[in-house]
Protein backbone atom coordinates (compact mmCIF):
# COMPACT_ATOMS: atom_id res chain seq x y z
CA UNK A 1 0.00 0.00 0.00
CA UNK A 2 1.17 3.20 -0.74
CA UNK A 3 0.40 6.44 0.74
CA UNK A 4 1.34 10.26 0.19
CA UNK A 5 0.71 13.42 2.57
CA UNK A 6 0.98 16.29 3.64
CA UNK A 7 2.73 16.27 7.48
CA UNK A 8 1.78 17.59 10.30
CA UNK A 9 3.97 17.34 13.35
CA UNK A 10 3.78 17.40 16.66
CA UNK A 11 6.64 16.45 19.65
CA UNK A 12 6.40 13.76 22.94
CA UNK A 13 4.18 12.41 24.81
CA UNK A 14 1.10 13.25 22.37
CA UNK A 15 -1.57 11.60 24.72
CA UNK A 16 -5.41 10.05 24.16
CA UNK A 17 -6.97 12.70 26.37
CA UNK A 18 -5.55 15.81 23.92
CA UNK A 19 -6.14 13.15 20.74
CA UNK A 20 -9.76 12.93 21.69
CA UNK A 21 -10.86 14.75 24.82
CA UNK A 22 -12.97 12.80 27.43
CA UNK A 23 -15.84 15.15 26.72
CA UNK A 24 -16.40 13.92 23.10
CA UNK A 25 -16.63 10.27 24.62
CA UNK A 26 -20.37 9.70 24.68
CA UNK A 27 -20.22 8.66 20.96
CA UNK A 28 -18.62 6.18 18.98
CA UNK A 29 -19.40 7.23 15.38
CA UNK A 30 -16.14 8.34 13.49
CA UNK A 31 -17.17 10.91 11.84
CA UNK A 32 -18.44 12.94 14.78
CA UNK A 33 -15.17 12.07 16.83
CA UNK A 34 -13.47 13.06 13.74
CA UNK A 35 -14.34 16.57 14.10
CA UNK A 36 -12.44 16.85 17.50
CA UNK A 37 -9.50 15.39 16.41
CA UNK A 38 -6.35 16.55 18.48
CA UNK A 39 -8.47 19.37 19.13
CA UNK A 40 -6.71 19.75 22.97
CA UNK A 41 -3.17 19.73 21.87
CA UNK A 42 -3.92 22.05 17.93
CA UNK A 43 -7.22 23.41 17.67
CA UNK A 44 -6.23 23.98 13.42
CA UNK A 45 -6.10 20.26 12.97
CA UNK A 46 -9.59 18.92 12.26
CA UNK A 47 -10.60 21.70 10.06
CA UNK A 48 -7.78 21.78 7.91
CA UNK A 49 -6.68 18.17 7.92
CA UNK A 50 -6.84 16.74 4.02
CA UNK A 51 -7.60 13.17 3.33
CA UNK A 52 -3.62 11.27 2.75
CA UNK A 53 -2.37 13.62 5.75
CA UNK A 54 0.50 12.25 7.74
CA UNK A 55 1.50 12.50 11.49
CA UNK A 56 4.54 13.12 12.58
CA UNK A 57 5.81 12.66 16.19
CA UNK A 58 8.49 12.00 18.60
CA UNK A 59 8.35 9.44 21.57
CA UNK A 60 5.48 7.68 23.24
CA UNK A 61 2.87 9.02 21.00
CA UNK A 62 -1.15 7.59 22.15
CA UNK A 63 0.10 7.63 25.70
CA UNK A 64 -2.66 7.35 28.33
CA UNK A 65 -5.98 5.65 27.89
CA UNK A 66 -7.13 2.50 25.88
CA UNK A 67 -9.58 4.76 23.74
CA UNK A 68 -9.75 3.19 20.78
CA UNK A 69 -11.47 6.56 19.72
CA UNK A 70 -8.08 8.22 19.81
CA UNK A 71 -7.17 5.87 16.71
CA UNK A 72 -10.15 6.03 14.61
CA UNK A 73 -10.81 9.29 15.07
CA UNK A 74 -7.10 9.73 13.50
CA UNK A 75 -8.43 7.32 10.87
CA UNK A 76 -11.44 9.05 10.14
CA UNK A 77 -10.37 12.46 10.01
CA UNK A 78 -8.20 11.37 6.76
CA UNK A 79 -4.83 10.68 8.16
CA UNK A 80 -3.23 7.70 6.18
CA UNK A 81 -0.31 7.14 8.66
CA UNK A 82 1.16 7.60 11.66
CA UNK A 83 5.17 7.42 12.03
CA UNK A 84 6.74 8.26 15.61
CA UNK A 85 9.86 7.31 17.41
CA UNK A 86 7.98 4.89 19.56
CA UNK A 87 3.92 4.29 20.44
CA UNK A 88 2.56 3.59 23.56
CA UNK A 89 1.74 0.15 23.60
CA UNK A 90 -2.26 0.10 23.86
CA UNK A 91 -2.07 2.72 20.59
CA UNK A 92 0.22 1.16 18.50
CA UNK A 93 -2.04 -2.74 19.53
CA UNK A 94 -5.18 -0.65 18.77
CA UNK A 95 -4.06 0.78 15.76
CA UNK A 96 -3.30 -2.23 14.20
CA UNK A 97 -6.43 -4.29 14.67
CA UNK A 98 -8.20 -1.29 13.22
CA UNK A 99 -5.78 -1.20 10.52
CA UNK A 100 -4.55 2.16 10.97
CA UNK A 101 -0.60 2.10 9.69
CA UNK A 102 1.93 3.40 11.82
CA UNK A 103 5.66 3.26 11.59
CA UNK A 104 8.29 3.65 14.18
CA UNK A 105 11.75 5.65 12.28
CA UNK A 106 13.29 8.04 14.47
CA UNK A 107 15.44 8.90 11.68
CA UNK A 108 12.16 10.08 9.70
CA UNK A 109 11.30 12.05 12.66
CA UNK A 110 13.97 14.15 12.87
CA UNK A 111 14.16 14.62 8.73
CA UNK A 112 10.61 15.30 8.43
CA UNK A 113 9.07 19.08 8.78
CA UNK A 114 5.95 20.05 9.31
CA UNK A 115 4.03 20.88 5.86
CA UNK A 116 6.60 18.27 4.17
CA UNK A 117 5.22 15.96 1.80
CA UNK A 118 6.24 12.32 2.41
CA UNK A 119 5.04 9.41 0.42
CA UNK A 120 5.55 5.83 2.38
CA UNK A 121 5.56 2.10 1.53
CA UNK A 122 3.50 0.96 4.15
CA UNK A 123 4.47 -2.92 3.16
CA UNK A 124 8.36 -2.11 3.20
CA UNK A 125 8.12 0.60 5.20
CA UNK A 126 10.26 2.80 3.14
CA UNK A 127 8.93 6.80 3.81
CA UNK A 128 10.46 9.28 0.81
CA UNK A 129 10.47 12.75 2.19
CA UNK A 130 9.88 14.21 -1.14
CA UNK A 131 10.08 18.05 -0.36
CA UNK A 132 13.61 16.89 0.80
CA UNK A 133 14.45 14.39 -1.05
CA UNK A 134 15.36 11.99 1.31
CA UNK A 135 14.38 8.47 2.50
CA UNK A 136 14.01 6.34 5.35
CA UNK A 137 13.10 2.60 6.68
CA UNK A 138 11.48 1.95 9.09
CA UNK A 139 11.05 -1.07 11.67
CA UNK A 140 9.56 -3.97 9.75
CA UNK A 141 6.64 -5.49 12.01
CA UNK A 142 7.05 -9.38 13.25
CA UNK A 143 5.25 -11.82 10.91
CA UNK A 144 2.35 -12.36 12.38
CA UNK A 145 1.62 -8.44 13.48
CA UNK A 146 1.72 -8.05 9.15
CA UNK A 147 -0.61 -11.06 9.21
CA UNK A 148 -3.28 -8.66 11.05
CA UNK A 149 -2.30 -5.99 8.64
CA UNK A 150 -2.86 -7.57 5.52
CA UNK A 151 -6.30 -9.17 6.60
CA UNK A 152 -7.22 -5.27 7.35
CA UNK A 153 -7.43 -5.27 11.11
CA UNK A 154 -7.94 -7.98 14.08
CA UNK A 155 -11.51 -8.42 13.57
CA UNK A 156 -11.44 -9.18 9.76
CA UNK A 157 -8.51 -11.91 10.91
CA UNK A 158 -10.46 -13.33 13.44
CA UNK A 159 -13.55 -13.80 10.95
CA UNK A 160 -11.18 -15.55 8.63
CA UNK A 161 -9.79 -18.17 11.01
CA UNK A 162 -13.09 -18.64 12.42
CA UNK A 163 -14.71 -19.61 9.22
CA UNK B 1 17.52 -19.56 33.21
CA UNK B 2 14.55 -19.23 35.56
CA UNK B 3 11.50 -17.00 34.41
CA UNK B 4 9.78 -13.74 35.59
CA UNK B 5 6.08 -13.99 36.99
CA UNK B 6 4.96 -12.94 33.46
CA UNK B 7 6.85 -15.02 31.65
CA UNK B 8 5.38 -17.77 33.72
CA UNK B 9 2.47 -17.11 33.44
CA UNK B 10 2.12 -16.37 29.43
CA UNK B 11 3.47 -19.87 29.30
CA UNK B 12 0.77 -21.24 31.52
CA UNK B 13 -1.73 -19.78 29.43
CA UNK B 14 -0.36 -20.51 25.92
CA UNK B 15 0.17 -24.21 26.73
CA UNK B 16 4.15 -24.06 27.00
CA UNK B 17 6.94 -24.87 29.10
CA UNK B 18 8.98 -21.75 28.80
CA UNK B 19 8.75 -18.41 26.81
CA UNK B 20 11.26 -15.77 26.18
CA UNK B 21 10.75 -11.88 25.91
CA UNK B 22 9.72 -10.68 22.68
CA UNK B 23 8.05 -14.00 21.75
CA UNK B 24 4.72 -13.37 20.51
CA UNK B 25 2.30 -16.00 22.14
CA UNK B 26 -1.41 -16.94 21.44
CA UNK B 27 -2.68 -17.19 25.52
CA UNK B 28 -6.38 -18.08 26.90
CA UNK B 29 -8.08 -15.44 28.80
CA UNK B 30 -9.61 -15.17 32.37
CA UNK B 31 -11.55 -12.42 32.16
CA UNK B 32 -12.44 -9.81 29.39
CA UNK B 33 -13.31 -6.32 30.82
CA UNK B 34 -14.53 -3.52 29.33
CA UNK B 35 -16.74 0.16 30.46
CA UNK B 36 -19.41 1.83 29.13
CA UNK B 37 -16.87 4.28 26.71
CA UNK B 38 -14.98 1.50 25.55
CA UNK B 39 -17.57 -1.71 25.04
CA UNK B 40 -20.26 0.08 23.05
CA UNK B 41 -16.89 -0.09 19.97
CA UNK B 42 -16.28 -3.70 21.14
CA UNK B 43 -20.40 -4.48 19.97
CA UNK B 44 -20.15 -2.94 17.18
CA UNK B 45 -16.83 -5.24 15.92
CA UNK B 46 -18.39 -8.01 18.13
CA UNK B 47 -21.10 -8.52 15.56
CA UNK B 48 -18.85 -7.77 12.40
CA UNK B 49 -17.08 -10.54 13.39
CA UNK B 50 -20.29 -13.24 12.94
CA UNK B 51 -19.70 -15.30 15.84
CA UNK B 52 -23.44 -15.95 18.08
CA UNK B 53 -22.05 -16.55 21.35
CA UNK B 54 -19.17 -15.00 23.55
CA UNK B 55 -16.84 -17.71 24.47
CA UNK B 56 -17.87 -17.95 28.54
CA UNK B 57 -20.56 -16.07 29.58
CA UNK B 58 -19.19 -15.73 32.94
CA UNK B 59 -15.93 -14.37 31.94
CA UNK B 60 -16.87 -11.17 30.50
CA UNK B 61 -17.46 -8.06 32.74
CA UNK B 62 -18.99 -5.10 31.98
CA UNK B 63 -19.27 -2.14 34.58
CA UNK B 64 -20.72 0.85 32.91
CA UNK B 65 -18.86 3.30 35.33
CA UNK B 66 -17.25 6.48 33.29
CA UNK B 67 -20.60 8.37 32.37
CA UNK B 68 -22.85 6.88 35.43
CA UNK B 69 -25.25 8.21 36.60
CA UNK B 70 -25.47 9.13 32.77
CA UNK B 71 -24.72 12.38 32.24
CA UNK B 72 -26.55 13.09 29.11
CA UNK B 73 -28.79 11.09 26.24
CA UNK B 74 -26.20 9.84 24.45
CA UNK B 75 -24.41 8.32 27.23
CA UNK B 76 -27.64 6.77 28.22
CA UNK B 77 -27.83 5.34 24.92
CA UNK B 78 -24.67 3.96 24.93
CA UNK B 79 -25.36 2.20 28.02
CA UNK B 80 -28.53 1.06 26.79
CA UNK B 81 -26.93 -0.16 23.77
CA UNK B 82 -24.46 -2.64 26.05
CA UNK B 83 -26.87 -3.45 28.80
CA UNK B 84 -28.85 -4.78 26.09
CA UNK B 85 -25.87 -6.62 24.21
CA UNK B 86 -25.29 -8.04 28.16
CA UNK B 87 -28.92 -9.16 28.26
CA UNK B 88 -29.25 -11.10 24.98
CA UNK B 89 -25.40 -12.82 25.47
CA UNK B 90 -26.56 -13.53 29.28
CA UNK B 91 -23.37 -12.19 30.30
CA UNK B 92 -23.64 -12.95 34.17
CA UNK B 93 -21.45 -9.96 35.15
CA UNK B 94 -23.10 -6.30 33.86
CA UNK B 95 -23.18 -4.67 36.98
CA UNK B 96 -25.85 -1.79 37.01
CA UNK B 97 -25.59 1.88 38.44
CA UNK B 98 -26.03 0.91 42.13
CA UNK B 99 -24.50 -2.56 42.34
CA UNK B 100 -21.80 -1.17 40.41
CA UNK B 101 -18.50 0.31 41.36
CA UNK B 102 -15.77 1.63 39.78
CA UNK B 103 -14.36 -1.43 37.56
CA UNK B 104 -10.63 -1.75 39.00
CA UNK B 105 -12.34 -1.36 42.77
CA UNK B 106 -15.16 -3.42 41.66
CA UNK B 107 -13.82 -6.35 40.22
CA UNK B 108 -11.14 -7.42 42.81
CA UNK B 109 -13.72 -7.22 45.36
CA UNK B 110 -16.49 -9.25 43.72
CA UNK B 111 -13.24 -11.82 43.67
CA UNK B 112 -13.48 -11.95 39.66
CA UNK B 113 -9.95 -11.68 39.40
CA UNK B 114 -7.54 -14.20 41.38
CA UNK B 115 -3.77 -14.34 41.43
CA UNK B 116 -1.79 -16.27 38.19
CA UNK B 117 -4.82 -14.58 36.08
CA UNK B 118 -4.48 -13.24 32.38
CA UNK B 119 -6.74 -10.30 32.45
CA UNK B 120 -7.68 -8.08 29.56
CA UNK B 121 -9.52 -4.78 30.11
CA UNK B 122 -10.77 -1.85 27.59
CA UNK B 123 -9.61 0.31 30.48
CA UNK B 124 -6.14 1.10 30.40
CA UNK B 125 -6.28 0.88 34.30
CA UNK B 126 -6.68 -2.69 34.02
CA UNK B 127 -3.23 -3.19 35.26
CA UNK B 128 -4.42 -2.33 38.44
CA UNK B 129 -5.19 -6.55 39.25
CA UNK B 130 -1.26 -6.84 39.26
CA UNK B 131 -1.34 -6.34 42.37
CA UNK B 132 -2.98 -9.80 43.09
CA UNK B 133 -0.63 -11.37 41.06
CA UNK B 134 -2.61 -11.67 37.97
CA UNK B 135 -0.85 -10.18 34.85
CA UNK B 136 -3.64 -7.54 33.57
CA UNK B 137 -3.75 -5.09 31.10
CA UNK B 138 -5.21 -2.59 28.97
CA UNK B 139 -6.32 -3.12 25.10
CA UNK B 140 -8.51 -1.41 23.07
CA UNK B 141 -12.43 -2.27 22.11
CA UNK B 142 -11.51 -4.67 19.14
CA UNK B 143 -8.92 -6.63 21.68
CA UNK B 144 -11.86 -7.05 23.38
CA UNK B 145 -14.59 -7.73 20.82
CA UNK B 146 -11.95 -10.32 19.46
CA UNK B 147 -11.41 -11.81 23.51
CA UNK B 148 -15.27 -12.01 23.69
CA UNK B 149 -15.41 -14.25 20.77
CA UNK B 150 -12.18 -16.00 20.98
CA UNK B 151 -11.49 -16.49 24.88
CA UNK B 152 -7.88 -15.75 23.49
CA UNK B 153 -5.33 -12.99 22.55
CA UNK B 154 -2.00 -12.34 21.24
CA UNK B 155 0.99 -10.93 23.31
CA UNK B 156 4.75 -10.06 22.80
CA UNK B 157 6.31 -11.93 25.97
CA UNK B 158 7.56 -8.40 27.90
CA UNK B 159 10.85 -8.15 29.23
CA UNK B 160 10.52 -6.84 32.85
CA UNK B 161 11.58 -4.23 35.32
CA UNK B 162 12.30 -5.23 38.67
CA UNK B 163 12.23 -2.63 41.29
CA UNK B 164 13.38 -3.19 44.76
CA UNK B 165 11.61 -1.31 47.67
CA UNK B 166 13.86 -0.81 51.09
CA UNK B 167 14.05 1.59 54.11
CA UNK B 168 11.38 2.62 56.43
CA UNK B 169 7.92 4.21 54.67
CA UNK B 170 7.76 7.68 56.56
CA UNK B 171 4.15 9.27 58.10
CA UNK B 172 1.75 10.09 55.32
CA UNK B 173 3.76 8.47 53.02
CA UNK B 174 1.78 5.46 50.48
CA UNK B 175 1.81 3.30 47.66
CA UNK B 176 0.60 6.56 45.69
CA UNK B 177 4.07 8.20 46.75
CA UNK B 178 6.26 4.80 45.73
CA UNK B 179 4.84 5.13 41.85
CA UNK B 180 4.56 8.75 41.59
CA UNK B 181 7.96 8.74 42.95
CA UNK B 182 9.06 6.01 40.21
CA UNK B 183 7.11 7.15 37.69
CA UNK B 184 9.79 10.74 38.26
CA UNK B 185 12.43 8.57 38.16
CA UNK B 186 12.04 6.71 35.07
CA UNK B 187 9.62 9.07 33.13
CA UNK B 188 6.27 8.32 31.59
CA UNK B 189 7.39 6.17 29.11
CA UNK B 190 10.67 4.31 31.56
CA UNK B 191 8.53 1.02 31.21
CA UNK B 192 7.39 1.40 27.61
CA UNK B 193 6.50 -2.23 26.44
CA UNK B 194 7.90 -3.26 29.48
CA UNK B 195 6.02 -5.00 32.74
CA UNK B 196 6.73 -3.98 36.28
CA UNK B 197 7.25 -6.04 38.87
CA UNK B 198 7.65 -3.86 42.84
CA UNK B 199 8.75 -5.98 45.22
CA UNK B 200 11.42 -5.59 48.40
CA UNK B 201 10.60 -5.50 52.13
CA UNK B 202 8.37 -1.89 51.93
CA UNK B 203 6.13 -3.85 49.22
CA UNK B 204 5.94 -6.85 51.47
CA UNK B 205 4.06 -5.12 53.91
CA UNK B 206 2.62 -2.69 52.02
CA UNK B 207 -1.40 -3.17 52.53
CA UNK B 208 -3.58 -4.47 49.53
CA UNK B 209 -5.42 -0.92 49.56
CA UNK B 210 -2.20 0.50 48.50
CA UNK B 211 -0.78 -2.31 45.87
CA UNK B 212 -3.65 -1.73 43.67
CA UNK B 213 -2.69 1.88 43.72
CA UNK B 214 0.67 0.77 42.72
CA UNK B 215 -0.24 -1.52 40.45
CA UNK B 216 -2.62 0.77 39.30
CA UNK B 217 -0.12 3.56 37.85
CA UNK B 218 1.93 1.20 35.94
CA UNK B 219 0.34 2.26 32.58
CA UNK B 220 1.53 6.11 33.47
CA UNK B 221 5.24 5.06 33.27
CA UNK B 222 4.15 3.11 29.77
CA UNK B 223 4.48 -0.30 31.58
CA UNK B 224 2.13 -3.36 30.01
CA UNK B 225 1.51 -4.18 33.49
CA UNK B 226 3.08 -3.56 37.70
CA UNK B 227 3.03 -7.27 39.07
CA UNK B 228 3.37 -7.59 43.26
CA UNK B 229 4.02 -11.54 43.69
CA UNK B 230 1.00 -12.73 45.81
CA UNK B 231 1.58 -13.83 49.49
CA UNK B 232 -0.33 -13.96 53.09
CA UNK B 233 -1.62 -10.12 52.57
CA UNK B 234 -3.14 -10.70 48.73
CA UNK B 235 -4.54 -14.38 50.21
CA UNK B 236 -6.12 -13.15 53.01
CA UNK B 237 -7.79 -10.50 50.78
CA UNK B 238 -8.57 -13.02 47.90
CA UNK B 239 -9.71 -15.92 50.38
CA UNK B 240 -13.76 -15.43 50.64
CA UNK B 241 -14.12 -13.30 47.34
CA UNK B 242 -12.69 -15.46 45.09
CA UNK B 243 -14.78 -17.07 42.29
CA UNK B 244 -12.24 -19.46 41.15
CA UNK B 245 -9.28 -20.97 41.85
CA UNK B 246 -5.95 -19.37 42.08
CA UNK B 247 -2.23 -19.81 40.93
CA UNK B 248 0.40 -17.79 42.59
CA UNK B 249 3.39 -17.85 40.64
CA UNK B 250 6.76 -16.26 42.05
CA UNK B 251 9.10 -15.30 39.87
CA UNK B 252 12.56 -17.50 39.74
CA UNK B 253 15.78 -16.82 41.60
CA UNK B 254 17.38 -16.37 38.68
CA UNK B 255 14.97 -14.99 36.60
CA UNK B 256 15.94 -12.49 34.03
CA UNK B 257 15.53 -8.88 33.90
CA UNK B 258 15.66 -6.05 31.44
CA UNK B 259 16.86 -3.66 34.47
CA UNK B 260 16.88 -3.93 38.46
CA UNK B 261 16.43 -0.70 40.45
CA UNK B 262 15.96 -0.41 43.92
CA UNK B 263 14.89 2.79 46.25
CA UNK B 264 15.67 3.57 49.43
CA UNK B 265 11.85 4.93 50.53
CA UNK B 266 13.35 6.57 53.85
CA UNK B 267 14.06 9.89 52.28
CA UNK B 268 10.70 9.70 49.68
CA UNK B 269 8.27 12.12 51.06
CA UNK B 270 5.05 12.88 49.62
CA UNK B 271 5.03 13.48 46.49
CA UNK B 272 2.94 15.69 43.88
CA UNK B 273 3.28 15.93 39.74
CA UNK B 274 2.54 18.94 38.20
CA UNK B 275 0.63 19.69 34.98
CA UNK B 276 0.79 18.30 32.25
CA UNK B 277 2.34 14.73 33.03
CA UNK B 278 2.32 12.30 35.83
CA UNK B 279 6.09 12.33 35.50
CA UNK B 280 6.75 16.15 36.33
CA UNK B 281 6.72 15.33 40.65
CA UNK B 282 8.01 16.90 43.40
CA UNK B 283 8.87 16.24 47.17
CA UNK B 284 5.82 18.09 49.11
CA UNK B 285 8.13 20.11 50.46
CA UNK B 286 9.36 21.45 47.17
CA UNK B 287 5.74 22.20 45.92
CA UNK B 288 5.86 26.05 46.59
CA UNK B 289 2.56 28.26 46.90
CA UNK B 290 -0.14 26.49 44.09
CA UNK B 291 -3.48 27.71 45.28
CA UNK B 292 -6.46 25.11 44.65
CA UNK B 293 -10.08 25.78 43.37
CA UNK B 294 -10.70 21.62 44.02
CA UNK B 295 -9.74 18.52 45.30
CA UNK B 296 -11.13 15.15 44.33
CA UNK B 297 -10.31 12.27 46.10
CA UNK B 298 -11.06 8.59 45.00
CA UNK B 299 -10.89 7.47 41.39
CA UNK B 300 -9.87 3.79 40.32
CA UNK B 301 -6.62 4.89 42.06
CA UNK B 302 -7.37 6.23 45.41
CA UNK B 303 -10.71 5.38 45.75
CA UNK B 304 -10.65 2.24 48.30
CA UNK B 305 -11.32 1.62 52.10
CA UNK B 306 -7.92 2.99 53.24
CA UNK B 307 -7.62 6.18 51.60
CA UNK B 308 -11.16 7.50 52.61
CA UNK B 309 -9.41 6.46 56.38
CA UNK B 310 -6.66 8.69 55.59
CA UNK B 311 -8.54 11.61 54.19
CA UNK B 312 -11.27 11.38 56.99
CA UNK B 313 -8.11 11.36 59.30
CA UNK B 314 -6.95 14.95 58.17
CA UNK B 315 -10.68 16.61 57.53
CA UNK B 316 -11.84 15.32 60.80
CA UNK B 317 -13.45 18.85 63.25
CA UNK B 318 -12.12 21.03 60.14
CA UNK B 319 -13.66 22.65 57.56
CA UNK B 320 -12.32 23.07 53.50
CA UNK B 321 -11.19 26.17 52.99
CA UNK B 322 -14.08 28.94 51.89
CA UNK B 323 -13.14 28.61 48.17
CA UNK B 324 -12.50 24.86 47.30
CA UNK B 325 -14.74 22.43 46.25
CA UNK B 326 -14.02 19.07 47.86
CA UNK B 327 -15.01 16.33 46.15
CA UNK B 328 -15.06 12.49 47.40
CA UNK B 329 -16.10 9.30 44.79
CA UNK B 330 -16.08 6.29 47.49
CA UNK B 331 -14.79 3.55 45.12
CA UNK B 332 -17.40 0.94 45.20
CA UNK B 333 -20.99 0.43 47.03
CA UNK B 334 -19.50 -1.85 49.80
CA UNK B 335 -16.75 0.81 50.37
CA UNK B 336 -19.24 3.49 50.56
CA UNK B 337 -21.20 1.12 52.66
CA UNK B 338 -18.05 0.57 54.91
CA UNK B 339 -17.47 4.23 54.91
CA UNK B 340 -21.02 5.63 56.41
CA UNK B 341 -19.98 2.39 58.99
CA UNK B 342 -17.04 3.92 60.17
CA UNK B 343 -18.50 7.57 60.35
CA UNK B 344 -16.03 8.74 57.62
CA UNK B 345 -18.84 10.31 55.04
CA UNK B 346 -20.49 12.17 58.01
CA UNK B 347 -17.03 13.43 58.40
CA UNK B 348 -16.54 14.76 55.21
CA UNK B 349 -20.47 16.29 54.79
CA UNK B 350 -18.95 17.81 58.11
CA UNK B 351 -15.71 18.87 56.62
CA UNK B 352 -18.15 20.56 53.34
CA UNK B 353 -17.04 17.76 51.22
CA UNK B 354 -19.26 16.36 48.53
CA UNK B 355 -20.45 12.95 48.52
CA UNK B 356 -20.38 11.25 45.20
CA UNK B 357 -22.51 7.60 44.57
CA UNK B 358 -19.26 5.80 42.33
CA UNK B 359 -18.28 7.40 39.04
CA UNK B 360 -15.09 8.11 37.53
CA UNK B 361 -16.49 11.56 36.70
CA UNK B 362 -14.01 14.01 37.37
CA UNK B 363 -11.20 11.89 36.81
CA UNK B 364 -11.50 11.83 33.19
CA UNK B 365 -12.85 15.23 32.55
CA UNK B 366 -16.42 13.41 32.37
CA UNK B 367 -19.06 15.00 34.84
CA UNK B 368 -19.60 15.91 38.50
CA UNK B 369 -16.66 17.89 38.57
CA UNK B 370 -15.39 19.68 35.76
CA UNK B 371 -12.73 22.69 35.78
CA UNK B 372 -13.45 26.03 34.11
CA UNK B 373 -10.78 27.72 31.93
CA UNK B 374 -7.65 28.88 34.57
CA UNK B 375 -8.52 26.23 37.57
CA UNK B 376 -6.90 23.75 39.15
CA UNK B 377 -7.89 21.13 41.49
CA UNK B 378 -5.30 18.75 43.35
CA UNK B 379 -6.90 14.86 42.48
CA UNK B 380 -5.79 11.39 43.93
CA UNK B 381 -6.00 10.48 40.61
CA UNK B 382 -4.07 9.03 37.68
CA UNK B 383 -3.64 11.47 34.98
CA UNK B 384 -2.62 15.42 34.77
CA UNK B 385 -2.72 15.19 31.15
CA UNK B 386 -3.57 19.06 29.05
CA UNK B 387 -7.32 19.04 28.92
CA UNK B 388 -7.84 15.69 31.37
CA UNK B 389 -10.28 17.51 33.91
CA UNK B 390 -12.00 19.80 32.02
CA UNK B 391 -10.76 23.05 29.95
CA UNK B 392 -7.72 22.62 28.31
CA UNK B 393 -6.62 25.43 29.91
CA UNK B 394 -7.25 23.84 33.56
CA UNK B 395 -4.57 22.09 35.58
CA UNK B 396 -4.43 19.16 37.47
CA UNK B 397 -1.95 18.09 40.46
CA UNK B 398 -1.37 14.64 41.66
CA UNK B 399 -0.98 13.68 45.33
CA UNK B 400 -2.03 10.75 47.75
CA UNK B 401 -5.19 11.71 49.87
CA UNK B 402 -3.59 12.75 52.53
CA UNK B 403 -2.41 15.85 50.97
CA UNK B 404 -5.19 16.41 49.02
CA UNK B 405 -7.60 16.98 51.80
CA UNK B 406 -4.97 18.88 53.83
CA UNK B 407 -4.72 20.94 50.67
CA UNK B 408 -9.05 21.04 50.22
CA UNK B 409 -8.56 22.36 54.02
CA UNK B 410 -5.55 24.66 53.29
CA UNK B 411 -6.85 26.02 50.10
CA UNK B 412 -3.54 25.49 48.32
CA UNK B 413 -1.02 22.31 48.13
CA UNK B 414 0.09 21.54 51.54
CA UNK B 415 1.98 18.60 53.68
CA UNK B 416 -1.18 16.99 56.02
CA UNK B 417 1.68 18.06 58.77
CA UNK B 418 0.70 21.77 58.17
CA UNK B 419 -3.37 21.24 58.93
CA UNK B 420 -2.62 18.94 61.81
Amino acid sequence: MEIKGKVWKYGNDVDTDVIIPARYLNTSDPKKLAEHCMEDIDDTFAANVEQGDIIVAEDNFGCGSSREHAPISIKAAGVSAVIANSFARIFFRNAINIGLPILECPEAVVGIDKGDEVEIDVDSGVIKNITKGTEFQAEPFPAFMQEIIDAGGLVNYVKAKAN
Amino acid sequence: MGMTMVEKILAAHAGKDKVRPGELVNAKLDLVLGNDVTTPVAVKEFKKIGIENVFDKERIAIVPDHFVPNKDINSAEQVKMIREFAEEKEIKNFFELGEMGIEHCLLPEKGLVVPGDIVIGADSHTCTYGALGALATGIGSTDMAAGMATGEAWFKVPETIKFVYKGELQKWVSGKDLILYTIGDIGVDGALYKAMEFTGPVIENLSMDNRFTMSNMAIEAGGKCGLIEADEITLEYVKGRAQREWTVYKSDEDAEYSQVIEYDVTNIEPQVAFPHLPENTRGISEVGDIKIDQSVIGSCTNGRIEDLRVAAEILKGKKKAKHVRLIIFPGTQEIYKQAMKEGLIEIFIDAGAAVSTPTCGPCLGGHMGILAKGERSIATTNRNFVGRMGHPESEVYLSNPAVAAASAIAGKIVSPEEVL
